[in-house]
């Protein structure tokens, strides 16, 4: 096989004669072989010594051209070089002969061994052509047969097509034959779901043959069982009996069946509204007017298990049930929520109208959370519905009524604090001499309305807790702290306490009769300390628990200390009329209905005056009791020598008239007028202030001023005037101390004598001694 | 006239008594009676001189004793009724009579008779109004816009209607009622209505205001506790027939529809001791004056209760003299009832004040100690009436 490889068969040995040729030939082909046989070019050309490769004068290089190296060599060598060049070459060539002989003699069976590879080839090659002809020929045949079993079979590979086919149908068939039946089983066995998936499966394919009589009749079987299975569920739908998720499974079962979804919604929400309506029947009944009213807490518990849960169910189940229905099965939910929600909200409000009555704040505010909380579920569920919307204006509502209630509370509680306070004034006083103890009164008047104030803040507190579901409502965050309870309970009842303490000033009745002058000056005293310190330690302890975060104007605390103190004032003030009054009517009654110019010597000062000096101490302690001293003008201590001095003078005057002439009563008016001029105008009914010396001020003021008025009425004979003289003077030894500027009171009294001086026919004063002995003596 | 400063006239004696002369219209004339044990009484007759500011006086003796009521005839300027405290050793009694001053006195003479006080005159008695059987007179009252012949006197607790015949010169009983009751009731005060013909008295005793017709002396109606303590004097509304005012030792005044008497009104509260005396003005009856024992006089301006709660509508003659008469259109909002003005002239108690018969715009009081203040409405609140 080498030799195929090779220059091929060459000419026999010899046959090139051509020298300068062969070498290179040879060459040649040494190269293809060498080529061949990868060896190295390199080593080829060891024993040239680096020609160059194009020089053509080089015998071994490819470019060898003879005609050239002849050339060159003819033109170059001398001729004895020429001649060895010649042997060289002949030399030379006659070595590559030999070597060409010897390589031929080596190859030459290599070539005999080809060919005959070659030949035995040939001859496998053609046993083989014909074998495949002979496989060509088998397979045609196969080929040909097996179309043949083909063509054969086809017909039947069809038919078992078919017969498959009809098979498959024949137990379709089978089943729908079987519907039925099977359907009725399963009616009887009350797998309604089986029954319902089965007849879904069948349903198409019935309606789809409806038209063959066959399928017609079982189509007509299938519906009349359906139907009575339809029937059935909705029996079962209807019967009520069954819990809210089997209802859900009926509709769904009854959605399968292909009921129209709409008559559904209506059924579901139609019994649902029975169950309920049940649910809000047995409420009702609860607040039936016979039977003993539940307390609240368990109302709504029971409300909210039985009601709202089943409320809730019905909304979640519809709302998984027909929530293909789109808006308008909502809206339809959403009324059927609202109509419902509405009802029992009317129902719950009925009841808690029933608990106004009692006064168990944390009881309601349980209740209250309980069906707040039980209605955030379906709120959240049906927001459109409003529930919870709706239930916190039931419990804003029940907490404004609450502290509606609170308020009136507070007010009975005041009252009833006035009605103790009356009785315990009335009291004492019949029991026997001792004293009321008006301080005690009030401060336990005050200890008992505080109390009551601070028990209405915890017991309202209850609706802000944090455990409260509602607490966090808008309503109970911001106004209902700041409008409901700081201005409508707490400054609302300052603001009718205050009310009531004025009615007792405005009383109709001004003769006094009604309201005992202490309690006037009890509440005077209440409302003054409320202007002091109350009502601001009410208002900081009540914006310290309800802290709202709502900033409604509210009433300053200055604005109700102001009320406070102007009900104090005119409390006060009145305190100091009905007092004055009673005095007054005293002295009136005693200068009025005296015969003042057949009296007889004065030997005694009048009962009356006596009266008069324990009334007026007696009402110094009671102010005393409850109020400070005050302050007095300071004045010297020997004032009543002064006094006294004045009345001598006024005497003195008065005894000296007579001697005087015409013009005599001119001066005693000039005299009084210019006492006048300098004296201020005394206004009698002035508002007082808040201690006890202005209070006994303004009563001696009122008395005195009466007394002068009287006076000037009557007619006096000497022992009249006398008589007047020696009751002032007894008055000015004991009424100076209770007044804050004894000059008023000297003036007071000199002008009455002055006076009776006047309006006497025959005014001759009594010794100032003699006056004296007698004051002491009484 | 831009001065509108009070007249003050002193009298030497104590003085609780003062009237209008009520038959005068022309003139501005108050009379005055004084109270004095030991003196003779006097009647002043104050004429004020309206233009000039001036004050006449003159001075009639009144010597039977000192006098604590006065009043004038309506009809007659020289007739005058007073009651008077006669006192002998032991008593003192309480009487009335009808008086006659002289004739030259009637309307008052301009020239000042300060030389005749020695030959002070005297008044003529023309009656007395025989009280022997029925107590004290409290008070003589005219019949108002009558003839001048009849009168009533209260005296303790009877209602003693008089008829007085042959010019004044004697008084005949015509008819009387008494109060029944507990304890010894007192009239105080009594005031003849000027509507419904003249038939209706007002009268007050203790805290009670009662109706009287004089035709068959029988109540017609009676205010109980109309005030919390003593009513001291009672007026009528000149123009509205059922309106009446009284004042107490309440210290208040208080407006009464005698159809309606459950409650009053309205009430003032302004004064600070007993109001002794009010007075509607006889023109306009908004205006209504108090005097009280705390020295003050008090006009207040109650326009709601009055006849012209929407302003006056007609124009008054006597304002020809007046340089600015603007005739604006009567569309002003009427002012809200409130106390114009409050006169503190006085240093003693006023028990009396009296608007003058001749100038609506102008008053007098008085007070204990013999002050006599004579003072006017003021400008701004006239012309806000008038125009």
């Amino acid at each position: 096989m080498e030799a195929a490889a090779g220059p091929g068969p060459g000419p026999g040995p010899g046959a090139s004669p051509e020298e300068p040729e062969a070498p290179e030939r040879r060459r040649k082909a040494h190269g293809m072989l060498k080529l061949y046989y990868g060896l190295p070019e390199a080593e080829a050309a060891a024993p040239g010594a680096t020609p160059d490769p194009r020089d053509p004068t080089d015998l071994n290089g490819a470019h060898f051209d003879p005609e050239v190296f002849l050339d060159k060599l003819r033109k170059e060598c001398p001729l004895a070089q020429l001649m060895d060049s010649e042997t060289d070459m002949v030399r030379q060539i006659r070595a590559l002969d030999s070597d060409m002989q010897t390589l031929v003699y080596e190859n030459y069976n290599k070539f005999i061994c080809a060919t005959d590879t070659i030949r035995k080839m040939k001859n496998d090659f053609r046993k083989m052509e014909d074998e495949m002809d002979r496989l060509a020929a088998t397979m045609a045949v196969i080929t040909d047969f097996s179309a043949r079993i083909s063509a054969t079979l086809q017909d039947r590979h069809e038919r078992i097509t078919k017969l498959a086919g009809v098979h498959a149908l024949l137990r379709k068939l089978q089943f729908l034959f079987e519907l039925p039946s099977r359907l009725t089983k399963c009616v009887e066995l009350g797998a309604y779901g089986q029954a319902v998936r089965y007849q879904g499966r069948a349903r198409a394919v019935l309606q789809q043959y409806q038209h063959l009589p066959s399928f017609r009749a079982i189509q007509d079987d299938c519906q009349l069982i359906t139907a009575r299975l339809a029937q059935q569920l909705r029996h079962k739908f209807r019967d009520g009996g069954a819990g809210a998720p089997e209802l859900a499974e009926c509709v769904e079962l009854l959605l399968a069946l292909g009921e129209p979804a709409e008559e559904l919604c209506d059924e579901f929400l139609a019994h649902a509204r029975g169950r309920l309506e049940g649910e809000l029947g047995s409420l009702e009944a609860e607040l039936g007017p016979s039977s003993p009213a539940p307390d609240v807490l368990e109302f709504t518990d029971r409300g909210g298990s039985g009601f709202v849960s089943g409320l809730c169910q019905v909304v979640a189940s519809y709302q998984e049930l027909f929530s293909a229905q789109g808006p308008a099965g909502v809206e339809k939910l959403v009324a059927f929520a609202r109509e419902l929600g509405s009802r029992y909200f009317a129902l719950v409000e009925r009841r808690l109208a029933r608990e106004q009555g009692s006064g168990d704040n944390s009881l309601l505010v349980r209740a209250l959370d309980r069906f707040h909380r039980r209605l955030r579920a379906p709120g959240t569920m049906l927001p459109a519905a409003g529930l919870t919307e709706g239930a916190t204006e039931i419990v804003e509502r029940a907490a404004r009524e609450r502290l509606g209630q609170h308020l009136q509370g507070l007010c009975a509680a005041f009252s009833g604090c006035l009605t103790d306070v009356r009785q315990a004034l009335a009291a004492p006083r019949l029991a026997g001499k001792e004293g009321p103890g008006l301080g005690e009164l009030l401060a336990s008047v005050s200890g008992a309305i505080l109390g009551h104030i601070k028990a209405s803040l915890a017991a309202v507190h209850l609706f802000t807790a944090k455990d409260v579901s509602f607490s966090n409502k808008a309503y109970f965050r911001g106004e209902f702290c700041s409008q409901g309870v700081r201005e409508g309970l707490i400054v609302g009842f300052i603001r009718s306490m205050c009310q009531t303490a004025r009615g007792f000033c405005d009383s109709p009745s001004e003769k006094g009769g009604a309201t005992p002058p202490a309690l006037l000056l009890l509440l005077s005293r209440l409302c003054l300390d409320y202007e002091t310190s109350t009502i601001s330690y009410i208002l900081t302890l009540t914006d310290e628990q309800f802290l709202g975060q709502d900033h409604s104007p509210v009433t300053p605390v200055s604005a109700l200390c102001g009320e406070a103190r102007e009900t104090a004032r005119r409390l006060l003030t009145h305190y100091v009329k009905v007092q004055g009054l009673v005095v007054s009517q005293m002295l009136r009654k005693s200068v009025e209905t005296r015969d003042w110019l057949t009296t007889l010597e004065p030997r005694n000062v009048r009962a009356v005056m006596k009266r008069v000096v324990e009334d007026t101490t007696a009402i110094d302690v009671q102010v005393g009791l409850l109020y400070e001293e005050g302050v007095r003008k300071a004045q010297s201590s020997d004032s009543s020598k002064r006094t006294f001095s004045v009345y001598s003078s006024s005497r003195q005057q008065g005894r000296y008239a007579p001697s005087y002439t015409p013009s005599a009563p001119m001066d005693t008016n000039l005299l009084s007028n210019i006492q006048k001029l300098f004296s201020e105008r005394i206004d009698v009914f002035s508002p007082v202030e808040f201690n006890k010396v202005s209070v006994l001020t303004g009563i001696i003021k009122i008395s005195l001023k009466t007394l002068l008025e009287c006076v000037r009425l009557r007619t006096f004979g000497r022992y009249g005037l006398q008589q007047v003289q020696v009751d002032c003077h007894f008055l000015q030894l004991y009424l100076w101390r209770f007044v804050a500027d004894e000059e008023l009171v000297h003036l007071l009294l000199d002008e009455v004598v002055a006076s009776a001086a006047l309006r006497c026919l025959d005014p001759v004063p009594m010794e100032p001694s003699v006056v004296e002995v007698i004051c002491e003596r009484g | 006239m831009e001065d509108d400063a009070p007249v003050i006239y002193g009298l030497e004696f104590q003085a609780r008594a003062l009237t209008p002369q009520a038959a005068e219209t022309d003139a501005i004339r108050f009379l005055v009676g004084t109270q004095s044990l030991k003196y003779d009484n006097q009647i002043h007759i104050i004429d004020f001189d309206d233009e000039n500011n001036i004050i006449n006086k003159n001075v009639l003796l009144h010597q039977v004793g000192e006098i604590w009521h006065i009043s004038a005839s309506p009809a007659d300027k020289g007739v005058l009724a007073t009651c008077y405290n006669q006192t002998s050793d032991s008593k003192v009694v309480t009487c009335a009579a009808v008086w006659r001053m002289p004739k030259e006195l009637e309307s008052g003479s301009h020239e000042s008779p300060d030389d005749s006080s020695s030959t002070t005159q005297t008044l003529e008695l023309l009656c007395h109004l025989d009280n022997t059987a029925h107590g004290n007179m409290a008070c003589v009252t005219w019949e108002p816009m009558g003839d001048g012949k009849k009168i009533i006197s209260l005296a303790d607790n009877h209602l003693l209607l008089w008829d007085l015949q042959e010019s004044s010169s004697q008084a005949v009983l015509s008819s009387s009622t008494a109060l029944e009751g507990k304890g010894q009731l007192k009239f105080t005060s009594g005031r003849w209505s000027p509507h419904h013909n003249c038939t209706q008295v007002a009268t007050a005793n203790d805290t009670t205001i009662r109706g009287w017709d004089t035709r068959n002396m029988s109540q017609i109606y009676c205010i109980e506790n109309a005030h919390g303590q003593l009513v001291r004097d009672l007026d009528f509304n000149p123009n509205k027939q059922y309106y009446l005012a009284s004042c107490g030792d309440d210290c208040k005044v208080k407006f009464w529809d005698t159809r309606n008497i459950g409650e009053p009104v309205k009430t003032l509260d302004e004064h600070s001791h007993w109001v002794w005396n009010v007075r509607y003005n006889h023109s306009h009856d908004q205006l209504i004056l108090t005097g009280s024992s705390d020295s003050r006089v008090i006009l207040s301006n109650m326009v709601s209760i009055s006849s012209e709660p929407f302003g006056h509508l007609v124009d008054e003659d006597d304002l020809s003299d007046q340089e600015e008469h603007h005739q604006e259109e009567k569309s002003k909002e009427p002012l809200p009832d409130s106390v114009i003005a409050t006169y503190e002239e006085h240093e003693d108690s006023v028990y009396a004040v009296e608007w003058s018969s001749a100038d609506p715009w102008l008053f007098a009081s008085l007070s204990y100690d013999g002050r006599l203040v004579i003072n006017r409405v003021p400008r701004a609140l006239k012309y806000h009436i008038l125009l």
